[in-house]
């Protein structure tokens, strides 16, 4: 088996406040990040799938199908947004890089097989960089 | 341990299966089908695996590493055009997946053994396209 792994670019805002913890509480807990204006960051979000070489074409997956479903699910709908105000599951959960991995992952994988056949590539995981100096990795086995 | 020791080589190639018709090679591989060929600045990251030698406190020797990178891989990729210059490219599609099939079959002879095994190849086409093979079917 090989594994291929694609990396995209999206830039967005956020604010990271959690409505159960009073307002000292988030400040204490996120910091700048906290800040009730919001803030924004160049992600980097790679998609590894896992699967056998195609003999037709030499390849694992179909580059074409694969970005054509990140653009759709993510990037399209992500992209130049307020994760807050402008992405559903934002609005009852947190934008950290935590969910916003795990919200990618579910998109993909939800949408996966509309593309891909089942003896086709399978996604991997998906890890997401808000700066470069952290990383966040979610296995596609983590998501429903 | 792992240790991860990273090379480059520039080389052209074309992706094209001749027993297609050129509609369906421009459907499947898009630019890449061009029958002149393009290319790329790949990065190889070839990854070992081991435990250091208690004399030594090293996996393996880094410069023979090095050699080995350079005298199986990187003077036979760097500056060719893969489909014309480099065989089992002239039979065999020249994908990221499928040139990573191949390093890995050129160096796991010379890296592993006594304390070192290859662990895994990781080819980059571009800095946003990687592959990794780790042995076994492809």
């Amino acid at each position: 088996m090989i594994r291929v792994t694609r990396k995209y670019r999206l830039s967005a805002s956020h604010r990271l406040h959690a409505p159960a913890l009073s307002d000292a509480a988030n400040r204490d807990l996120y910091g700048k990040c906290n800040n009730p204006y919001g803030h924004g960051h160049n992600y980097e979000i790679a998609v590894s799938v896992r699967g056998p070489v195609d003999t037709r074409s030499g390849r694992v997956v179909d580059i074409a199908l694969l970005d054509g479903l990140v653009r759709r699910q993510v990037l399209q709908p992500f992209d130049h947004r307020n994760l807050n105000e402008e992405v559903e599951a934002f609005r009852s959960a947190v934008p950290t890089s935590e969910n916003l991995g795990r919200e990618v992952a579910r998109r993909l994988k939800q949408n996966w097989r509309a593309v891909f056949t089942a003896d086709g590539p399978q996604l991997e995981n998906v890890a997401i960089a808000e700066t470069s100096r952290n990383a966040f990795q979610v296995s596609a086995h983590e998501i429903e | 341990m792992l240790i991860t020791r990273k090379v480059e080589f520039s080389a052209s190639h074309v992706c094209r299966n001749p027993r297609l018709s050129d509609d369906e090679n421009h459907a499947l591989f898009g630019a890449a089908a061009n029958p002149h060929g393009h290319g790329h600045n790949y990065v190889l990251e070839v990854t070992v695996e081991g435990a250091p030698d208690p004399v030594t406190g090293m996996v393996l020797d880094l410069k023979q590493l090095k050699e080995i990178l350079n005298r199986e891989v990187v003077e036979i990729y760097d500056h060719r055009f893969l489909n014309r210059e480099v065989p089992p490219f002239d039979r065999v599609i020249p994908t990221p997946e499928n040139i990573a099939v191949d390093i890995w079959n050129r160096l796991e002879p010379h890296v592993s053994g006594g304390n070192a095994r290859l662990h895994g190849v990781r080819v980059y086409e571009t800095p946003d396209l990687y592959v990794d093979y780790f042995g076994g079917a492809a």
